[in-house]
């Protein structure tokens, strides 16, 4: 029994179902929203590299490559803000975040 | 069942687990360290597909990088851990309904479609000198000739994430008794002191505090 992509692509998508079922349970915490958001990262770079290994294409993994600057930037632009927020209204609780009356 | 399959399900047992232990540990600290872990068994199993340089960049910039500054920023905010696990349970059941959702759309995509090759093509096209070709030399060779503007433009934008973070967070004390030292130097004497010409001699009905040739102090 050897690996298959389809092996890859289950584990991606449990990976990636398991952080969606995470960002709707832990709706009032911040951090462990973004926490969330970085797995969903990560199952989609597995998904790519999967991808890139079994079509014989490189392309796949330059795309990770970009995913991974983007998302280190976006996370410490991301913290950045939240640090603010906390400094601001002293919680973190995404329900109190209704300055802007929306 | 070879050794690559085994290892297979043991990295992505424990990359599943962890990432469970992600989304439902109550201490934040706890939840950023389990993440660490699942990061690693995915570097792990990206070396399985041979990624090497993307493995280990992974291990590098993300838990060198991203993670540590997670735990800066999660250990730094006083966060109430009971006041964040209001609602956990109330949103489960719609949590597990996206979820199973999810996990069956996904798998009869899975089932039903993809039936690319049941062996990788990347060691095929790679021929007999597969064990010299290293990944990193591709990649950086698709990545300096083909993907050289999109490169720039990750660097622009690292850099821009940077400035902009920097600003975000930067404050400036209103009661921080710092000195600006070139502001010291480049001072000149008549900036900081003002001679007042006065008459030397006063009528004797005049205020006795004004007698005196006053100097004023300028800050």
């Amino acid at each position: 029994m050897t690996l298959t992509l389809g092996h890859f692509l289950s584990l991606g998508a449990m990976l990636f179902a398991l952080s969606v079922i995470g960002i709707f349970l832990n709706r009032k915490n911040l951090i462990v929203l973004m926490m969330a958001i970085e797995l969903m990262l990560l199952a989609v770079n597995t998904n790519f590299v999967a991808f890139s290994y079994y079509l014989g294409d490189l392309n796949g993994q330059i795309f990770v490559f970009f995913i991974l600057t983007v998302a280190a930037a976006e996370t410490a632009i991301g913290l950045a803000i939240l640090v603010l927020l906390f400094r601001n209204k002293s919680n973190i609780n995404v329900d109190e975040l209704d300055s802007l009356k929306g | 069942m070879d050794v690559k399959t085994g290892l297979f399900y043991v990295f992505s047992t424990v990359l599943l687990l962890s990432a469970f232990r992600v989304i439902t540990a109550r201490n934040p600290v706890h939840a950023v360290l389990f993440l660490v872990l699942a990061f690693f068994q995915a570097s792990m199993i990206w070396m399985l597909l041979k990624a090497e340089f993307l493995a280990l960049s992974l291990v590098l910039v993300y838990v060198g990088a991203v993670m540590v500054l997670f735990l800066f920023v999660v250990m730094m905010l006083d966060i109430n851990l009971d006041g964040v696990r209001v609602g956990f349970w109330k949103h489960f059941p719609l949590a597990a309904i996206v979820g199973v959702f999810i996990i069956l759309e996904m798998s009869a995509v899975l089932m039903g479609g993809f039936r690319v090759s049941e062996e990788p093509h990347l060691a095929a096209t790679l021929g007999k000198s597969g064990a010299e070709i290293s990944n990193t030399r591709e990649l950086g060779k698709l990545l300096y000739t083909e993907y050289l503007f999109p490169l720039e433009v990750a660097a622009a934008l690292l850099l821009v994430g940077m400035i902009a973070a920097i600003a975000l967070t930067l404050r400036h004390r209103k009661d921080s008794k710092a000195i600006t030292g070139s502001l010291q130097v480049r001072v000149k004497p008549k900036d900081r002191m003002t001679v007042v010409k006065m008459d030397a001699t006063k009528p004797a009905s005049a205020e006795p505090s004004t007698d005196e040739p006053s100097v004023e102090k300028k800050v």
